[in-house]
């Protein structure tokens, strides 16, 4: 096989690259370069018109010039003449020109696309291939407006070279990237499908890559592809090593081919035709079997093949989730590497069993190996196979091995890599959490990881301890054992210093009978830290400190000598001096009894998801971005949910005119916020709107939170609320301004106040561009005029004296309706409860009927309402009564409630 | 096998020999994506995986005496493919130059991009046996 030597063919390129080679400095290599391009500038303005090897030769240096870092301003146009030579290498070269240094000079690109256009149409597949790879480098719109016609075409035409088509497939498939919308499915789409059956293999090669792109978008158009690509792969799995002839890689059937079809097939369910399922299966099987037998080579280059296809085999078992007896031999092959002498294996291994662990018909089996998986947290060399073995950890940790794995994170984060101390923080906070069976192990797991990392011990795992000893009056008692033990450390983390501080100060009393805890002790120990810490924490300190005024009062006068001091009353920092004068005054002011009240121990949190886990989701991130992001942006805002981009609502909203009518299903979806305040509103592919609200006498609070469930931003977001009608004088709402809320969602709240009864909800609009396309949605926002009731209690003969009252026929609204639901007393009576009415027992005779009352608060008046419910179990029926003060309240309450049942 | 993000050759130094990018990038960033991949690939021992975590990416790459071939992938696409991808790129290489070495990527860039394109193209593979890409690159070299 000839060799190409040095600068072949280009005497002149070569000189000049050794010129630039042998250049001693930088200044010398730019005076060599500035010579070159007044000798080539000159060559092109010259008036000897230049043959084609020289504009090939000075086009070349040109380009070696730019590849170097340097600008380059000129020879465009003698690129763009060489397209249209007759010889490859003057082609070649002036096609690479164009593809290194594409610009969007349009007088050039009409030249550029004229002359692709005829080497498309030249029938001389080299030069069709060159312009092809020239679409396929450059992919500009443009270029796509011009030829994705042309293109299926020439990939399916029945005499277009195998070449050709393997280029011809990935350039469609790089402008359908670009701009999808140039590119129609068509009557080409089926014959693509096809190209899986090509006999050449490079052409299947290129039209899986084509086939796996769009099918995403056209799952069902696409669908044949699945039988198609099964039985190839089953030719290629069964065949032996030497079939394949030039798509052997040591000893490896087209390995690269095989790794694209099981990727393509991982774009759909498993099949539902069964004898394509079986073949698959089989497949799915040689290939777990084939693992097991020994090498036919030594190389690494051997192993590495079929493990490529091994390791994808088994992503699209994962991906089904439905064969446990895959699942699990999966599971053991990838045992088998955790212990592999090649780091990448063991790399792999445990990423891939990471996702193994969480189908439940292998996560037993992923537990196995924790004693492997933990020595490799201990003893693998490499920071990244470290992480994965601690993600695999966190993956299998359920409540059998949580206190063995914990601790093992713990041991780990001592020596751990500071790039990855805060998520094993978190991930050790979550696991304590989630499996804690004592809380006190909980308490010592958080201390223990302040003790040992605690600068990457962020607030959100601090504060969640707190809300979880408030929570829990067991652990109380011990909390404040443990961090008053723990503040002895004559070096002691600032984070604990707030945790203990916090702590002593709600349940500093229930330690207080041992004498070597007593209160004088516990302040001094706290004080001892007051000075080294930050601002923040002596500002928490100062209130633990007046928290001890009231729970030891034999504390008060050596603290209040501390707040007196000229340090805490003339601090410069403002915060702290208002928190020592205000202290100072209620503790000199205020009887015992006003500062038990204002002091008194905090109420439970409200139980939620834990924003450790939030955190966590957000650090992890996408799988990939839609862009390289080197983390310049805020990392959180283009995860989870794509970083939806707020615009403060601005205060002039739009009309009912301005806003398109409600989406069909918005009763429906209103309907189910009758009874409930929370839940998810609207969910389409995009958005996901989340509701939360509490409502108090005539007064509301409204969350609303925007999920971006695309992985891209939306422009222009801006969700407005409409008052139809003369609801504005009925209904007022105030729409905070929007912001991002931790970077996974954005929240918009709503305070309402209900001026007089209403009987039209108010339209919630919400616009957006989502890549390019302006989208609206106009929903009915969940607020009913039952929302403002308020329960009343009351005894039987003072109902039926009300019912009686309200017994004018336009006070009565009655409907007899069909139970769209299973008649269950429970369920019903939760559904009046949320409805907003109290339930009154012993008032109806008939213990099967339901009977409430309540008033509903406006700010102009009140409306008392009764209500009575009849289920008729036989019928399957109900009857539904409601008598208010006011004609249209009996009726707009009966339509709503006859909804729900 | 997804999409290719780049393809890059860069010596120890971190001269680049090659730059093949797949996605938009302005120059600059282009600059600051090679200078990362050097930093990041360079300081790694033989010891350690040929995967390192990228931005939101990955880079799948294998030394070969002074050079790095790296390509940047996906997190969740196929390492051990790609690192057999590098390899088959570079025997192809082998074969071509006859025993290849830095100097000739130097002197004949302009046909390293032919046989890159022959192998990548649009960031997915596009041929992989070494023999039907070696016979074409040969059918290329014997024209005008």
């Amino acid at each position: 096989m000839p060799a190409v030597s040095k600068g072949d063919g280009m005497r002149g390129l070569a000189v000049f690259i050794s010129d630039i080679r042998n250049c001693k400095s930088k200044e010398a290599e730019i005076k060599r370069i500035n010579k070159e391009l007044a000798n080539i500038r000159s060559k092109f303005k010259g008036d000897k018109a230049l043959d084609g090897y020289s504009k090939k030769k000075y086009v070349c240096k040109l380009l070696f010039i730019f590849l170097l870092g340097h600008d380059i301003d000129f020879g465009h146009m003698e690129a763009v003449n060489l397209l249209s030579s007759n010889k490859y290498t003057e082609k070649q070269i002036g096609y690479l020109f164009i593809s290194v240094l594409v610009n969007s000079n349009s007088e050039l690109i009409r030249l550029i696309n004229n002359a692709i256009k005829n080497d498309l149409a030249s029938r001389n597949p080299t030069f069709m291939c060159l312009a092809l790879h020239c679409i396929a480098n450059v992919g500009s719109r443009e270029m796509g407006e011009a030829f994705a016609a042309d293109i299926p075409r020439i990939l399916v035409a029945g005499d277009s070279m195998d070449s050709v088509k393997q280029s011809a497939a990935l350039c469609l498939l790089r402008l359908y990237k670009a701009s999808p919308d140039l590119v129609p499915m068509g009557e080409w789409t089926a014959r693509v499908v096809h190209l899986l059956n090509d006999q050449h293999m490079g052409v299947v090669t290129a039209a899986v890559s084509l086939i796996t792109c769009l099918c995403k978008k056209n799952p069902d158009d696409f669908k044949t592809c699945i039988s198609l690509a099964v039985s190839r792969l089953s030719r290629i799995v069964s065949s032996a090593s030497t079939d394949l002839q030039d798509y052997t890689y040591y000893f490896v059937p087209a390995p690269w081919l095989s790794v694209k079809l099981l990727r393509l097939l991982q774009c759909y369910p498993p099949p539902e035709d069964a004898a394509v399922k079986g073949r698959l299966v089989e497949c799915l099987e040689t290939v777990l079997n084939k693992a097991q037998e020994p090498p036919k080579s030594k190389k690494v280059q051997h192993s590495n093949a079929k493990n490529a296809i091994l390791f994808e085999t088994i992503s699209l078992i994962i991906h089904y989730d439905s064969e446990p007896n895959l699942l699990v031999r999966a599971c053991n092959q990838l045992g088998q590497f955790l212990q592999h002498r090649e780091t990448n294996l063991r790399y792999l291994a445990l990423e891939s069993m990471c996702t193994l662990a969480s189908s439940e018909f292998s996560h037993e089996a992923v537990k196995t190996h924790i004693d492997t998986v933990i020595n490799a947290l201990k003893t693998e060399r490499d920071v990244s196979v470290r992480q994965r073995a601690a993600d695999l950890l966190y993956a299998m940790c359920d409540r059998s091995n949580a206190k063995q794995i914990v601790s093992e994170m713990l041991r780990y984060l001592e020596t751990a890599d500071y790039a990855i101390r805060e998520e094993i923080v978190l991930k050790v906070a979550i696991l304590a959490e989630k499996y804690a069976v004592d809380y006190s192990w909980y308490v010592d797991t958080i201390l223990n990881l302040i003790r040992i990392a605690g600068d990457y011990v962020s607030e959100e795992v601090w504060y969640r301890v707190l809300q979880i000893v408030t929570n829990r009056d067991d652990v109380q008692g011990y909390a404040a054992k443990t961090v008053f033990e723990a503040l002895q450390a004559p070096a002691c983390h600032e984070n604990m210093v707030k945790v203990g501080g916090y702590i002593l100060g709600e349940f500093g009393n229930l330690i207080a009978g041992d004498p070597r805890s007593s209160p004088p002790v516990q302040f001094s120990l706290l004080h001892s830290k007051f000075h080294l810490c930050s601002v923040a924490t002596r500002a928490l300190l100062l209130s633990t400190y007046i928290k001890f005024i009231n729970l030891f009062p034999e504390t008060k006068a050596t603290i209040q000598a501390v707040l007196r001091a000229g340090s805490q009353l003339r601090n410069a920092d403002v915060e702290l001096q208002q928190r020592a004068v205000e202290y100072l005054t209620l503790s000199s002011v205020a009887s015992t009894d006003v500062l038990a009240t204002v002091l008194e121990e905090m109420p439970p949190f409200p139980e939620r998801e834990s924003s450790i886990l939030a955190k966590l989701k957000r650090k992890k991130g996408p799988g990939a971005g839609s862009a390289l992001d080197d983390g310049r942006r805020d990392p959180s805002s283009n995860d989870i949910n794509g970083g939806v981009e707020p615009t403060p609502s601005t205060v002039l909203s739009p009309g009912p005119e301005d806003i398109g009518p409600p989406i069909p299903e918005a009763d429906e979806l209103l309907n189910k916020f009758v009874c409930k305040n929370n839940g998810v509103l609207f969910e389409n592919q995009l958005l996901q709107i989340g509701v939360k609200s509490e409502f108090r006498q005539n007064l509301g609070r409204m969350y609303l939170f925007y999920g971006n469930k695309t992985s891209v931003q939306f422009q222009n977001f801006s969700p407005t609320v409409v008052h139809p009608g003369d609801l504005q004088t009925q209904l007022a709402v105030q729409t905070k301004r929007v912001a991002v809320d931790g970077g996974a969602q954005v929240q918009q709240v709503l305070n309402i106040e209900c001026l007089r009864d209403f009987l039209t909800p108010p339209l919630l609009s919400v616009r957006f561009r989502y890549g390019g396309t302006p989208q609206a949605l106009t929903l009915k926002l969940p607020v009913t005029i039952n929302k403002f009731f308020q329960p009343t209690e009351m005894a039987a003969q003072d109902f039926f004296q009300r019912w009686k009252q309200l017994s004018l026929p336009q006070q009565e609204a009655q409907k007899i309706f069909k139970a769209n639901h299973p008649m269950d007393a429970e369920v019903t009576k939760a559904k009046l409860l949320g409805f907003g009415s109290a339930l009154l027992d012993n008032v109806d005779p008939n213990p099967e009927n339901f009977v409430g009352a309540g008033i509903i608060q406006t700010k102009a008046l009140q409306v008392g309402c009764l209500l009575r419910l009849e289920p008729n179990a036989q019928a399957q029926m109900y009857r539904l009564t409601l008598r208010t003060s006011k004609e249209p309240v009996s009726r707009h309450l009966c339509e709503l409630l006859a909804q729900q049942f | 096998m997804v999409w290719i993000r780049f393809i890059l050759i860069q010596n120890r130094a971190g001269k680049t020999r090659l730059a093949k990018w797949y996605m938009q990038f302005d120059d600059d960033e282009k600059q600051k994506l090679i200078e990362e991949v050097h930093a990041v690939v360079t300081v790694r021992d033989a010891k350690h995986t040929n995967f390192v975590e990228f931005r939101n990416f990955k880079i799948i790459y294998r030394r070969y005496a002074g050079l790095y071939f790296c390509i940047c992938v996906d997190v969740n696409d196929n390492n051990l493919a790609y690192l057999e991808a590098i390899h088959n790129f570079v025997e192809v290489l082998n074969e071509y130059f006859h025993n290849v070495c830095e100097l000739d990527l130097v002197f004949n860039f302009y046909k390293v991009y032919t046989v890159v394109d022959e192998m990548f193209l649009a960031g997915e593979i596009r041929e992989t046996s070494q023999t039907k890409v070696l016979k074409q690159l040969l059918m290329l070299q014997s024209l005008e």
